[in-house]
This record gives structure tokens, C-alpha cells and sequence, in this order.
């Protein structure tokens, strides 16, 4: 099953902040076009090793090999990496200085290099998908939480990204836009794009996933089909965190 | 019926030290212009208000390029880059600023002058007298003192300028620059285009307030004999002994430009605070 053909593949991460452990000895692949969401207790690492699949976060040790190709600490070759990994962070992180439209434009323009026309007719096309064209001219301070986490979205598919990957997406919304955000991720997961999701979002673990993985303490504890996963968890540490996680 | 309370509110309110400058620049203004003595003196002093304004933009200019690249310094992850930035802006900031002023005008750039002359003899040496002729040539007595001053203010500011830039930068969440990372842009790219617009603006009003002291500053160059504003008051008052009349029209005359230039600094941070 871990094989270096793999969209993604790491072996053996490790991420240590000082004294601390966040990432400690994680082997795993993800196969092309193949969802996995990651699931744990708050920290337990999840966050860390999505980050370090683009390099936001540097291993302290292991491999990490993204379409093939190992990741080193060589600035060009991580540019050209990261703009094949669309990101969907927590706090949205949109440009506040730019509008909706320029948000997706910019990256496109300087970093795949298109010309405005090109960029503005994909931002159009992208935006259109997440369902949120008419706010094309506002400012991010001027849409709602869930409308932002659309628009990066947006963002990030605008790059024609192989792998998109969502670290908590739906953690800093109100309760009634997580739906609106998580149904745009339900698309994505219909359009065969490789996905990795850190969520609490159980539901969308249990529809979208093709693989659970289960951490705890910087490790995986638990890696499965989520039907097996939620209905059959092995480990104690995994029955303990859904029964607590799914009777609140 | 009269609505007491919001007259007094409004009263309350009201800015009466502007009303107070506008007395004080009106006055002299009225002084100037129907006492001989005062005319006279103003009308010599005011020859000196283009050296005065040029120096103060000049150098601001130079030191907004120098402010920005130190500031970058100062935050970089290159140790000898970072170190050079904060030398820089420690040593400026630890010497009195009319002291930094001579020296820079005497030891700097005359060292810099014999520096350039010598890479130049160096360049003429190895036989590439194109580059040569750039490098020398330049004699210390051919750089004149408003250049001299003008690079001393510059040097200056540039420290105080590089703390506000690098302020207005770590002002920016780190969430920014990652998003800019993860889209693929370089450092560079996402300092451009998404961290320096914002800091920028941020810091807007505090580099006016600095323009403003710059404006004020720029009267410490009256010591190495440049003629603006306070020099050329001090050339008027040797040689008639009005100094009442002349060193109440420099003043006036400074705080004319600072209080227009703070009432526009004012209207951009009212401006800029509506937007967010």
C-alpha cells in the first residue's frame, strides 16, 4: 500500500517544535485522486503533517514525495511544488487588500504566468463552481465567513492544483455556513481531485473519504476504510475519541 | 428651542489649538506684513525654503528606499543580512543625531569618496578603464555640502524609517505570507504583492509623522553651512542683529508647513480607518 508512485507519499516523518514531538514517525500514501481525511484530537499532529506536505512546515526527519518527486529544501523546486498543492486554511487567509477577483488572479498571473484575460476568465469559471461569482468585486472583509472559505477555495482551484489540502476548513465557521462549504468540497471530491482534509466534520469523513487515518500524539493510530473506521474502530484510543466525539 | 447640551458638547469638542496656531501664523503673518523690519526679515529668510524643502524631500525620498531595505534586513532569516541591518539601526540610533550629522558629512563620505577612488585606481589597474572612470576622479571638495547633507539626514531617518517598515511588516499575520507560499510565489513575490501593499498602508500615518520631523530636522544642516530656512536666518541676524524678528519668522515659518502637513496626515489616517 505505501508505495513512492503515489500522488503523496512520506516515510517515517518526524516535526518536532523544541522538545515536542508534533509529528513522530508517520508512513503514508495517498493514491491519485483519492480523498483522505485525517481525523485526532486536538494536538495530535494532524495540522503539522498537512503542512509539511507543502513544506510550510520543514521535517526534522523522513521523506516526503509529492507526484513522484522528492521534496528538498531547494526554493525552486518548492515554489514549483506548492503551486501544484492548493491550501484551504482555517482563518481563510484572503488578502484583504484585494478584491474576490484579484485574490484568485494574482497568483495566477505572477506564478503560472497568465496573462489578466486568462486569469480573470479562470477566476471567473472558479468562482462560478464554489457559487459565489456575484461577489467578485467585494472585499474580503465584506463577505461572510463561509463566502471567504469559498472564495480561497476558489483560490486555490484557480492554480489547477493536483492535490488540494484542507487543514480545518470548516473549524472557524458558524454553524449554519459549514454546509455551504462542505457541500463545495463535495463537488471537488465528484471532480477526482486528490484531496487530503484535516476536519472534525465527521459526516464528511464518513461520505467523502476513501481513507481514514486516526491520529493521536503524533502518530497514526488507526488508518481505514471509514465505514470500517466509524462503525469498527480497533484501537482503544479511536473508540474513546468517536464515542466522545459522536454523543456530544 | 436651543439644544444646550450639543453646543456644549461641540464646544467641548472643538479644535481650539488650531484656532491658537491660526492666531500665532496670522498674526506674524499680519506682523510681516505691515512692519518693515519683519518684511525685510522674511523676505531673506524665505530664499532659504527651497533648499530647505528639496533637502527634506530628497533625503526622505532616499531614506524610504533605505528604511525599506533595512527593515526587510532586519527581519530576514540570513544572519549576517540581519545583523547588518540592526548594526546599522543601532548605531544611528546611538548617536545624537546633530553629531551623526557632522560626522557623516566629514568622515563618511570623504571615506566613501577615497573608497570609490581606490576601486577605481584598482579597476584602471586590471585594465578595465571603462568602469574606472566611473569610480574616480571624484575629489572630497567636489561633493558639496547639500549632498553631504542630504545623505547624512537620509542615513538618519533610514534607521528610523527601517523600524517603522519592519513594524508595519510583523504587523501582518503570518497566516498572509503562507498563503502566498502555498500558492507558490517566492519570498520576494509574496512580500510585493500581498505583505508590503498592507504594511504599507498601515503604516502610512507614521511615516507622514516622521516627513514632519524630517521637515523640522532638516534645520540641523544649517551647521554644515547649507543654506535653508535656519541658516540663512542665522547669516540675516549676523549681519543686522534683528534676531527677534528673524527667529520669530523661522519659527513661524517651520510650524506653518508641519501643522498643514499634520492636518494631511490626520485626513489620510481618518481616510484609511474608515476603510477597514
Amino acid at each position: 500500500m505505501n508505495n513512492p508512485d503515489a500522488m503523496i507519499f512520506m516515510r517515517d516523518l518526524h516535526k518536532s517544535f523544541g522538545t515536542i514531538e508534533a509529528v513522530n514517525g508517520v508512513t503514508l500514501s495517498i493514491g491519485r485522486g483519492k480523498v483522505m481525511v485525517i481525523i485526532g484530537p486536538s494536538g495530535s499532529g494532524k495540522s503539522t503533517l498537512l503542512r509539511c506536505i507543502n513544506h510550510l512546515e520543514i521535517e526534522t526527519a523522513g521523506e516526503i514525495w509529492v507526484d513522484g518527486e522528492k521534496l528538498t529544501r531547494d526554493q525552486t523546486q518548492l515554489n514549483r511544488i506548492r503551486a501544484e498543492i492548493g491550501m484551504v486554511f482555517q482563518h481563510f487567509n484572503l488578502y484583504p487588500h484585494l478584491t474576490v477577483l484579484e485574490n484568485i488572479t494574482l497568483a495566477q498571473q505572477i506564478v503560472r504566468r497568465r496573462t489578466k484575460a486568462e486569469a480573470i476568465e479562470i477566476a471567473r469559471q472558479q468562482l462560478d463552481r464554489v457559487r459565489i461569482l456575484r461577489k467578485k468585486d467585494d472585499f474580503p472583509f465584506q463577505l461572510s465567513g463561509g463566502q471567504q472559505q469559498r472564495v480561497a477555495i476558489a483560490r486555490a482551484l484557480a492554480m489547477n492544483p493536483k492535490i488540494m489540502l484542507f487543514d480545518e476548513p470548516t473549524s472557524a465557521l458558524d454553524p449554519e455556513m459549514i454546509k455551504e462549504v462542505l457541500d463545495v468540497m463535495l463537488d471537488l471530491v465528484e471532480d477526482g481531485i486528490t484531496m487530503v482534509v484535516v476536519t472534525h466534520e465527521m459526516g464528511f469523513a464518513r461520505r467523502a473519504a476513501n481513507e481514514v487515518v486516526f491520529m493521536d500524539r503524533g502518530k497514526v493510530v488507526e488508518q481505514a476504510a471509514p465505514e470500517a473506521f466509524f462503525t469498527n474502530p480497533q484501537s482503544e484510543r479511536s473508540q474513546l475519541f468517536l464515542s466522545q466525539i459522536l454523543n456530544k | 428651542m436651543l439644544n444646550w447640551n450639543g453646543i456644549r458638547s461641540r464646544l467641548r469638542d472643538y479644535p481650539w489649538w488650531l484656532v491658537g496656531i491660526l492666531f500665532l501664523v496670522l498674526g506674524t503673518f499680519y506682523l510681516i506684513l505691515t512692519q518693515p523690519t519683519f518684511n525685510e526679515a522674511f523676505a531673506f529668510i524665505k530664499a532659504g525654503l527651497s533648499v530647505t524643502l528639496s533637502t527634506t524631500f530628497s533625503a526622505f525620498g532616499i531614506a524610504l528606499v533605505i528604511g525599506l531595505l533595512a527593515g526587510l534586513g532586519r527581519i530576514s532569516s540570513n544572519v549576517l543580512i540581519r545583523n547588518i541591518a540592526t548594526l546599522y539601526i543601532e548605531l544611528v540610533r546611538g548617536i545624537p543625531m546633530l553629531v551623526l550629522i557632522f560626522v557623516i558629512a566629514i568622515v563618511v563620505v570623504p571615506a566613501m569618496v577615497s573608497g570609490l577612488n581606490a576601486l577605481g585606481a584598482t579597476l584602471a589597474e586590471n585594465g578595465l578603464p571603462f568602469l574606472a572612470a566611473l569610480f574616480s576622479g571624484i575629489e572630497n571638495k567636489e561633493v558639496p555640502m547639500t549632498a553631504r547633507a542630504i545623505t547624512a539626514l537620509a542615513a538618519t531617518y533610514g534607521a528610523f524609517l527601517a523600524e517603522i517598515f519592519r513594524a508595519g511588516i510583523q504587523s501582518i499575520g503570518k497566516g498572509q505570507m503562507e498563503a502566498a507560499r502555498s500558492q507558490g510565489m517566492s519570498y520576494v513575490q509574496a512580500m510585493r504583492y500581498v505583505i508590503l501593499p498592507q504594511a504599507v498602508r498601515n503604516v502610512l500615518p507614521a511615516l507622514g509623522n516622521d516627513f514632519i520631523s524630517m521637515l523640522k530636522d532638516s534645520s540641523l544642516v544649517s551647521v554644515l553651512a547649507v543654506r535653508d530656512i535656519t541658516q540663512v536666518t542665522r547669516l540675516y541676524t549676523g549681519q543686522t542683529f534683528r534676531y527677534q524678528e528673524a527667529f520669530t519668522t523661522l519659527a513661524i515659518l517651520y510650524l506653518t508647513m508641519t501643522v498643514i502637513l499634520s492636518l494631511l496626515v490626520k485626513t489620510i489616517e481618518g481616510k484609511l480607518r474608515r476603510n477597514e
